[in-house]
């Protein structure tokens, strides 16, 4: 094959490795023109830096070079389907991107007067509107960074309402298919975790929940759609035993894009869940965050919301940021993730109560083509329907000697990210498929094609490729064993990788 | 619906094909007393231009510091932004791919990560940095938490001078734990007996640098005094240009810096998401919180990158995890990463220069005002002034005139009367010398 034939560069084509910035450093080059330096006194004297920082000059064309030539390495949304289980990674639209740059509202600094922000206020406070009518609950706390700081913030008002009736609680009930961030959140809030086993169908197993009950319960934690990507059927009798024993439900809100404008969850008896922006309201995931973790509060919770929120009074907008009482404490610096609101309260507006409700059913209809289309071969762990998501469990290759992890790598051979791999941890090699609604037809059956394919590859006895993928990628599996065994974790002058290694 | 391409055929033929009539037997396990509630409260879906249109009614309602001169900092800093930065975080490529958990095609992102923890190494002086994480004050939340793992030690001391939005998310987050903090005094200058409160409870000793109130310490000896202790020295940094031009904290003496890094690439966006930066020495990088790209090989023996040491996360951990975060910054960290890659070593040491010398100017041109004393002696682009009335009154007056003229310390410190005449003033690069012109004849007018 030619793709094997050695170029001089060391590029095919398209495809290029990219040096360090750290690498391409010529000293005085800079990529940045600054305004002459005023003439006035010094004012740090001896405090000055003496040693120099060690940064790389490089010009603007360099520079634009060096992350056009990072991005080509990245697979993204834009690029094809992202079925990633529990991360719903759906078109963001490029109007949002707009909108949260226009001066007057990506410049605005958090600090200036009230009376000169009134339009941002008034944006959070519309935001503050959808979120609590979506899901039916009394208020919102929109201050969290990301979707474990919710989960934290929620837990705490659960803490704090317990401390404010004068009997704290020790235990705190966790599907052991929950999230990770649920239980470490359980812990940072100084609750013990106490695991409630899945029944055969994928829920919770109501006998052994009810057994757990007790009066040192101070609540549950509960993914719904749950990370199997299916509706606990029991839930309203699972929230009227919570509140039986005076306790509080928790629910983590990751998976909300099933039910969006189909299902308030505070008609379910929630009494808080954070709501991923970055996830039901297309915020991008940008390689990682940042994300917004808003939380909705039942009646019963509202009073431990914590501040800053936005109040009307008179025909103007406040923010009010100190108040006495028994509240959760400040999130985070400043007002919350407000470029993140922007953006999710432009796909509200875009999409319309109207158009949310297609999201959720379009969302579901795709997960449930994708195992109606792949069940012969790849049998779902649990039977359906499913919601926005399909689990699948690695029975499909019992015997090919080719494991979850393996078909995921060939999967990107193939042009596509793969699933999300061994999560939810309770089903053997795990793959959790979702496809979004913002997917055609034709893109899912081009990846049903492509899935099945695959697994009869697996067992016509191809195992040998499967251990090998990827092999058309910027770089091969990776060695992460060395990778942990002596980290590298920053770029360091002329000592090779090789002598740091050993 | 200009985003969900299934048309009424394509969902009536894959209908077909999973076996039901109709979409709501699909969710047939949700209780149908609950299922398609009306929401009547909110409207109907609408296209791109009405929705723009909505939103420049928001925009017009805000003054921006775009069209007018702005002093104001206190955590956030209006820089400018280089074009590159926000046109290269918008390629596809970045904004639209997820935490790298595939590294085959993520190298993109985990190159630019493991640049972006040398740079913050760098910058900090410190050994080693994480991948971000929400912002400089949860970063300083999870430091202290991470002192106390160390140490396993009872006790924090915070200083009076930290940012209070840090202090406050800092008792945020230990609230319920069974460790305390110890809050100093806001005290303007003097390092207020936080070298006598050091004992060996202590797990650490938090100060930001320059601090709230601008001024900028040698920290040499509070980090002695930590260490004979055998507590930790966290440094905090809300304004990341100072580090082009002072002695930084890791040459102090520093175990943890945190900073938040919005001054570089990130816009002010009315306070978020900006990106925290989290440095410390090499033997505590297995009690660090958050994500870490970290330098290996392929199978071909070709230098790589991986997300790394996930033996400390929350997905591998669970109740034991070093922190419960996930999601971090990621394309706030690679703005960071992207202006200091254009900056490099002589442009952030000059970019810091001229915010130094611009507020330097400023000083000298507000203290030739009758009433008015400068409050900080050694400051980098921010300090603190005494104007001999009010200050909230003074900044509303100069809002009005179309001038943000700084922070009233009142704001920050609430319930704090020594601080009423207190106004914090800060001076980027891109403060001109007629901005200066513009609020010190402002000032006369609102103080006549």
């Amino acid at each position: 094959m030619s793709r094997e034939r050695e170029t001089i560069s060391g590029a095919r084509g398209l495809d290029r490795d990219e040096a360090l910035s750290f690498e391409q450093d010529s000293p005085g080059r800079s990529g940045v023109d600054l305004p002459p330096v005023p003439d006035a006194p010094d004012r740090l004297g001896d405090l000055r830096r003496k040693d120099a920082i060690g940064l790389p000059g490089l010009a603007e064309p360099q520079v634009v070079r060096h992350f056009v030539r990072l991005s080509r390495m990245n697979y993204a949304i834009d690029y094809g389907l992202y079925p990633l289980g529990s991360c719903t990674m759906k078109h963001n639209p490029r109007l949002n991107e707009r909108l949260a740059r226009l001066p007057g509202i990506g410049d605005v600094h958090p600090m200036q007067p009230q009376s000169t922000t009134q339009g941002v206020l008034r944006l959070m406070s519309e935001l503050a509107h959808w979120l609590t009518e979506l899901t039916g609950m009394a208020t919102v706390a929109m201050t969290p960074g990301a979707g474990a700081q919710g989960e934290m913030c929620g837990m705490m008002a659960i803490r704090a309402a317990h401390e404010a009736r004068g009997e704290p609680r020790k235990r705190v009930l966790v599907p052991e298919s929950a999230h990770g961030t649920n239980p470490a959140t359980a812990a940072i809030c100084g609750y013990e975790v106490d695991s409630i086993p899945s029944t055969a169908d994928g829920r919770v197993d109501m006998a052994a929940f009810e057994a757990k009950l007790g009066p040192d319960v101070a609540g549950l934690m509960l993914t719904n759609p749950n990370t199997c990507g299916l509706f606990e059927r029991d839930i309203i009798r699972i929230a009227e035993l919570i509140h039986g024993i005076g306790g509080y439900f928790y629910c983590d809100g990751a998976n909300f894009n099933a039910i969006v404008g189909k299902v308030r969850p505070g008609d379910l008896g929630i009494d808080a869940m954070h709501i991923n922006l970055h996830k039901t309201f297309s915020t991008p995931h940008g390689g990682g965050g940042p994300g917004s973790g808003p939380v909705v509060f039942s009646e019963a919770l509202a009073p431990y919301a914590p501040l800053p929120k936005v109040i009307e009074r008179n025909g103007a907008f406040e923010l009010v940021e100190q108040e006495d009482g028994p509240r959760v404490g400040r999130m985070k610096g400043f007002h919350g993730q407000f470029g993140m609101f922007v953006r999710a309260l432009a796909y509200m507006q875009s999409h319309g109560r109207d158009g949310l409700k297609q999201v959720a059913e379009d969302a579901v209809l795709n997960a449930n083509y994708v195992m109606a289309k792949l069940q012969d071969l790849l049998p779902p762990a649990f039977p359906g329907p499913c919601m926005h998501e399909v689990l699948v469990s690695d029975k499909g290759l019992d015997g090919t000697g080719i494991e979850t992890m393996d078909l995921a790598k060939a999967l990107i051979d193939e042009g596509y990210h793969p699933m999300t791999v061994y999560f939810p941890l309770i089903v053997h090699g795990a793959m959790l498929i979702e496809p979004t609604e913002t997917e055609t037809r034709q893109t899912l059956d081009d990846f049903i094609a492509v899935m099945r394919g695959l697994v009869e590859q697996a067992k016509a006895g191809e195992a040998e490729y499967f251990k090998e993928a990827p092999t058309m990628t910027p770089r091969r599996r990776l060695d992460e064993t060395l990778a942990a065994r002596k980290p590298v974790l920053r770029w360091v002058p002329d000592v090779p990788l090789a002598d740091a290694a050993e | 619906m200009r985003y969900l391409p299934q048309t009424p055929d394509d969902r009536a033929a894959m209908l077909s094909a999973i076996g039901v009539a109709s979409i709501d037997d699909l969710f047939s396990d949700v209780p149908s007393a609950v299922l398609n509630a009306p929401i009547d409260s909110l409207p109907d879906h609408q296209g791109e231009m009405a929705v723009e249109r909505y939103f420049q009614g928001f925009a017009r309602q805000n003054l921006s510091p775009a069209s007018a001169p702005c002093f104001i900092g206190a955590g956030a800093y209006h820089h400018h932004i280089p074009a590159t930065v926000d046109h290269l975080i918008q390629r596809s490529e970045f904004l639209t791919s997820y935490t790298p958990y595939q590294p085959e095609i993520s190298q993109g992102t985990l190159q630019y990560l493991f640049e972006f923890q040398t740079q913050v190494a760098m910058l900090t002086g410190m050994d080693v940095a994480n991948a971000s994480m929400y912002d400089g004050a949860t970063a300083t939340s999870e430091a202290v938490l991470m002192a106390h793992r160390i140490t396993k030690r009872k006790k924090s001391i915070i200083s009076g001078r930290l940012h209070p939005h840090y202090r406050e998310t800092t008792e945020t987050l230990l609230r319920f734990t069974p460790y305390d903090l110890e809050v100093r005094d806001p005290v303007i200058g003097g390092q207020g007996g936080l070298e006598e409160a050091i004992d060996k409870d202590t797990a650490c000793v938090v100060v930001q640098n320059p601090d709230v109130f601008g001024e900028f310490k040698d920290l040499t000896a509070l980090a002695e005094a930590c260490h004979a202790q055998g507590a930790l020295l966290i440094v905090a940094v809300t304004e990341v240009v100072s580090l082009g031009l002072v002695t930084p904290p890791g040459a102090m003496g520093a175990d943890i810096v945190t900073a938040e890094g919005q001054s570089l690439g990130v816009p002010l966006s009315f306070g978020g998401p900006h990106v925290g930066l989290f440095a410390c020495r090499q033997k505590y990088v297995r009690q660090m919180p958050g994500r870490l790209a970290g330098e290996t090989l392929d199978a071909d023996g070709k230098r790589g990158y991986v997300l790394t040491l996930n033996a400390r996360e929350q997905h591998i951990r669970r109740e034991k995890a070093t922190s419960n975060i996930c999601t971090n910054a990621g394309l706030c960290a690679l703005a960071f990463c992207i202006h200091v890659t254009l900056l490099g070593e002589a442009g952030i040491t000059g970019l810091a220069e001229v915010n130094h010398r611009t507020a330097s100017l400023l000083a000298d041109r507000l203290t030739a005002l009758p009433d008015v004393k400068l409050l900080t002696r050694r400051f980098f682009n921010e300090f603190a002034l005494d104007i001999g009335r009010p200050a909230e009154p003074v900044v509303e007056a100069l809002a009005a005139l179309g001038i943000l003229g700084g922070v009233p310390a009142s704001r920050l410190f609430p319930g704090e009367p020594s601080l009423e005449n207190v106004l914090l003033v800060a001076a980027t690069e891109t403060v001109t010398v007629a901005d200066i012109d513009r609020l010190v004849t402002a000032m006369q007018e609102v103080s006549a």
